[in-house]
């Protein structure tokens, strides 16, 4: 990389504040060139992805409202990736560190709680248009802990490396959410026979007019399966607004891209939905592990869906030095996609031998498990840690990468290079 | 560290089911009133600076971009029909070329 390329200039800025923007404004300001900006932040410290090829550096910003150091990935709309360390702490995530991913530029920034509703209407009996005070006193209120994944998370270390948000391992994080039952507000609205999908839709909308409002959508029977709920707060707190405040659905075992952020509405359908974001975005080849060969053509492509198994070493990077003979803790933090975690194994050879790592306390099938052990490595030299998650349904993490051309559903075995001295 | 989990095996165990019904007292939420920040970053002066600021910056920030990794100037021609044909971006007809032209100078795969 050239030097060119420096550092994303954060600023404060006039023009983004709350409801007050409007698309003319936003592209008229463009067009001549710069935002109306005045107080510059420059961002206090760089990090280095290890993505292939580069370029890696991101700033390190702690310049969003309720969030703490974050990685830059994009200002705009905002792409904050959790700095990997945080994952050693436990297994919630931080909220004021958990990540951000939004598609649209126009993000309402005020939201008062005593004029917003959730409306609950298409294929239903009755329309439903819920304050947040019937939401907080009038529905029975659940918990889950479940892990948020962005379906390209670790899209960077693709090979040959694809277009996107370039995320390293860190577009991911677990929380314990509270919040309501999905099934509870469409079995209030009263769903109608014929009814085959639910589709949600939050606040945020595109800077250009006609360009597709964000929605995603789920089958009736998922919608309804008495799991899938919709969330006002994580680990205990309301949500930060670039999490979604006030409400965000919650998939657990899905990928984020359907956990709808500031969801104001759900609409029950009588037909699949065609939108954009459904059918088109957010597709996987119909493959094992979503994998093709870079080139390949005419493949069924099918909706991203349910997250598959992975595991992550947390309290030793790559590249650290080991005493050799000697015990070492290795701790990290796994996931079983889909359904719990059965097991984590821990490879010191390349793989030819596996053995397994003890499991911290389960706090949720849907969300991280925290594993550790002691490994010695047996004299000084280079080696390599490779780690591996069952789950209980007996799927693995895959010994060789995916590649699809979205840089989705990375699930391959990780690994972590370490020198014994 | 990993000892000191197990007393919150015997905590938490009621939470390892999927969905529990919690107390009865409701949660309290407060209004919120931020400002994001913007970037006001730009993309290097080079041919077709002018054509990828004007038409590029008000759906999303440079960062974005400039975080890619290098492509070819197909996948590159592909991104700009992309933005065009599935995000409506208002790119002038005669802006395509030379913002393809400017990625593939700064970004493109060697």
């Amino acid at each position: 990389m050239t030097g060119i390329f420096q550092e994303d200039e954060i600023v404060q800025t006039n023009i983004l504040h709350h409801h007050l923007v409007t698309r003319r404004q936003l592209l008229g300001a463009a067009a001549v060139g710069g935002l109306a900006l005045s107080k510059a932040a420059w961002a206090e410290t760089m990090t280095e992805l290890p993505l292939p090829g580069g370029p890696g550096a991101r700033p390190i910003t702690t310049d969003f409202p309720q969030k703490g150091p974050m990685i830059l990935q994009r200002t705009r709309p905002p792409l904050l990736e959790t700095p990997f360390d945080v994952f050693d702490k436990g297994v919630f995530t931080p909220t004021d560190q958990f990540y951000v991913r939004w598609h649209w530029a126009l993000i309402p920034t005020d939201i008062d709680i005593g004029k917003f509703s959730l409306t609950v209407r298409g294929h239903v009996n009755q329309t439903l248009s819920l304050s947040l005070n019937d939401i907080l006193h009038g529905l029975p209120s659940v918990q889950i802990s479940a892990v948020n994944q962005c379906s390209g998370n670790s899209r960077g270390f693709f090979e040959p490396r694809v277009s996107g948000g370039q995320w390293a391992n860190g577009a991911m994080g677990n929380a314990l959410w509270t919040g309501f039952r999905l099934k509870d507000v469409l079995d209030k609205a009263g769903v109608k026979p014929g009814a085959v999908q639910v589709r949600f839709k939050g606040m945020e909308e595109p800077v250009v007019a006609d360009a597709p409002h964000f929605m995603k959508s789920l089958d009736i029977d998922h919608a309804r399966d008495g799991e899938v709920m919709v969330a006002y707060a994580m680990n205990g707190e309301q949500l930060p607004l670039v999490n979604g405040f006030p409400l965000r659905l919650v998939v657990p075992g899905w990928y984020a891209t359907y956990w709808v952020k500031m969801l104001n509405d759900i609409e029950v359908l009588d037909q699949p939905d065609t939108n954009y974001w459904t059918k088109v975005a957010y597709t996987i080849p119909d493959t094992p592990h979503a994998n093709i060969t870079p080139g390949e053509t005419g493949v069924k492509m099918v909706p991203i869906n349910k997250m598959v198994p992975r595991s992550f070493v947390t309290n030793i990077p790559s590249g650290q030095k080991v005493k050799a003979a000697a015990p070492t803790t290795l701790r990290g933090i796994a996931f079983g996609g889909d359904c719990a975690v059965a097991a984590v194994d821990y490879s010191i050879d390349r793989g030819q031998s596996w053995r397994q790592a003890q499991l911290g306390a389960d706090q949720g099938k849907y969300g991280f498990r925290q594993w550790q052990t002691q490994f010695t490595l047996p004299s000084p030299g280079n080696y390599t840690v490779l780690t591996r998650c069952t789950n209980v349904d007996g799927v693995a993490q895959p010994a060789t990468p995916n590649w699809n051309p979205a840089g989705f559903m990375r699930n391959v075995v990780e690994s972590v290079d370490v020198t014994a001295v | 560290m990993f000892r000191s989990l197990l007393p919150i095996v015997i905590v938490l165990d009621v939470v390892s089911m999927p969905l529990v019904a919690r107390a009865a007292t409701a949660f309290e939420l407060k209004s919120v009133k931020i400002d994001l920040p913007d970037s006001n970053r730009m993309f290097p002066d080079g041919p077709g600076s002018d054509a990828i600021n004007n038409n590029c910056l008000a759906c999303h920030s440079a960062g974005m971009v400039l975080n890619q990794p290098d492509l070819s100037k197909q996948a590159w021609a592909a991104e700009v029909n992309k933005m065009i044909d599935n995000y409506k971006a208002p790119i002038a007809p005669e802006d395509v070329g030379a913002i393809v032209e400017y990625l593939s100078k700064f970004k493109g795969a060697k």
